[in-house]
């Protein structure tokens, strides 16, 4: 076992942990600390497959940006937990029911699906900032350019929302 | 693969860690007390002058104070994320060092040793990615507390962050422009061989500076900690070393800020006509790192300055300021650098 291995066992132990402290955890604010865990041990994922670009602006994005917002929203709304309203009980059944469909998809896509062989980690260069870079805005432009269109209309409607 | 640790890399690295969060600590420390002096001065007092000479044992009398307070845990808090909340924000102040080039490298016998932690190329990021993960130890803190004025304390302080955190982005995407690196030694041996990246980017440098003062809660952004209207912000319910944790995270990261400007604008370790001495690399280093840190305190110094001349802003003020000044001008700039860049490489 190399060093390699017990990284990546450590790194999937606190990963799966997290994952499931976050739909365990009655406190909601516990659940988004959780899955804060969890997108940090991902992003040590990425740094092993020598993604480093990938890895900070998953840290930037993510644990930065986004869970910052969900907790905004949370610590606004779980001011009264004890007034909360419970949840209905077809409610968890509808839940429970529509998780299980999804489940039996999954199963039934990957029985069928051929994956294609794990390729050693660390040994390829692409995730580097140059490289990236460069493969982006050569090859991908077009649907490059056409994602960052997508993020402009976006940013708009949001303007548009927060105006009225 | 099999076990092979170079263990003088260990060791070396282990040192070099220790050495960085202790002088880290250590400016920390005596900024509170530069920060009493320069404010005396300023006000035309004499400052602390008892404890010591010129009072220089007065962090000390302060650190022990704090920690034999009586520690005061609010009944309706959530105890864990109140402990959490000043960890974090201690351990979000110290990662940063990490990317740092302290130095040129120092040669001990035949080994060469690097004074940069870890010389990733993806240095300033992972600034960027620490910065953003800073205003968990303050919601936290806020939240956890189970006080309103805490709570939107808390909130002004993320949103000042967050806010905060685009311009500067935004300013070192010009001055990656032009450097053509993301890492921070990089940047300082071009600025070691080339001029100094604050001639080529004067306004970047100026919304950088002001970003790195709203970031760290500073005068006239201290808005999460005024008091006349929130009765001491979202540590308001700390007391004991808990507090101190939070007011000691604020001064490593004015630190950390200072050291960054230095080694992005001002030319980190390296100084004018340092190649041209004629002296050997060790001595050079040497003399780098003080040059390196004799920029770090003027800017330290200039946090102080800031502090006690210039009156708090208000809250719709700040927020006016970072999305409809420093924005804009961060895209003009951004801009305007992009066109001269393509301009001199490919010529109308």
């Amino acid at each position: 076992m190399g060093i390699d291995m017990i990284i990546f066992t450590v790194l999937s132990a606190i990963a799966i942990a997290a994952a499931l402290g976050v739909i365990l955890s009655k406190n909601p604010v516990n659940s988004v600390l959780c899955m804060i865990t969890c997108f940090v041990a991902i992003a040590g994922h990425y740094i092993m497959l020598n993604a480093q670009f990938l890895f900070v602006v998953h840290l930037i994005v993510y644990t930065g940006a986004i869970m910052v917002l969900f907790l905004f929203v949370l610590m606004m709304m779980n001011l009264n937990a004890d007034i909360e309203p419970q949840k209905r009980n077809w409610l968890k059944y509808a839940g429970a029911i529509s998780g299980g469909a999804l489940l039996l998809v999954l199963v039934a896509a990957l029985r069928d699906a051929s994956l294609p062989a794990i390729q050693e980690g660390g040994k390829t260069d692409i995730g580097l900032v140059s490289n990236l870079g460069k493969t982006l805005f050569t090859s991908y432009v077009v649907p490059f350019e056409l994602s960052s269109v997508l993020f402009l209309s976006a940013m708009v409607g949001a303007v548009v929302i927060g105006k009225k | 693969m099999d076990f092979t640790i170079d263990w003088y890399f260990l060791i070396e690295k282990l040192l070099l860690i220790s050495a960085v969060l202790g002088i880290s600590l250590l400016v920390a420390m005596y900024s509170t007390w530069g920060e009493r002096k320069v404010a005396a001065w300023i006000q035309d007092r004499r400052g602390p002058n008892r404890a010591g000479i010129f009072g220089l044992l007065q962090p000390l009398a302060d650190g022990g104070k704090l920690f034999f307070k009586e520690e005061i845990i609010p009944s309706h808090a959530n105890r864990f994320l109140f402990v959490l909340g000043p960890s974090l924000a201690m351990l979000t102040a110290c990662l940063t060092s990490a990317v740092i080039p302290w130095g040129d490298s120092l040669t001990i016998g035949d080994r060469i040793v690097s004074l940069q932690i870890a010389d990733i190329n993806i240095g300033v990021l992972w600034i960027m990615a620490v910065v953003g993960m800073g205003v968990y130890g303050i919601m936290i803190g806020g939240w956890a507390s189970n006080n309103k004025f805490s709570l939107l304390a808390a909130c002004r302080g993320a949103s000042q962050v967050i806010s905060y955190e685009l311009p500067m982005g935004l300013a070192l995407i010009a001055l990656f422009m032009l450097s053509g690196s993301l890492s921070l030694k990089d940047i300082v041996e071009q600025q070691r061989e080339g001029v100094w990246y604050i001639v080529l980017q004067p306004i970047g440098f100026l919304i950088f500076l002001i970003c790195a003062f709203a970031e760290c809660n500073r005068t006239p952004f201290d808005l999460p900690e005024a008091e006349n209207e929130l009765n001491g912000g979202y540590h308001l319910e700390y007391s004991s070393m808990k507090l101190g944790f939070y007011l000691f995270a604020e001064y490593i990261n004015m630190f950390i800020s200072s050291v960054l400007m230095a080694t992005l604008y001002f030319g980190g370790y390296a100084f004018p006509y340092m190649d041209s001495l004629g002296l050997d690399g060790n001595m050079l280093t040497i003399l780098g790192i003080v040059a390196l840190f004799i920029k770090t305190f003027f800017f330290i110094f200039v946090f102080m300055w800031v502090r006690w001349t210039i009156p708090r802003f208000r809250y719709d003020q700040l927020m006016k300021l970072g999305w409809k000044i420093l924005i804009p001008l961060a895209l003009l700039n951004m801009l305007v650098t992009g066109a001269v860049v393509l301009f001199r490489q490919y010529g109308i």
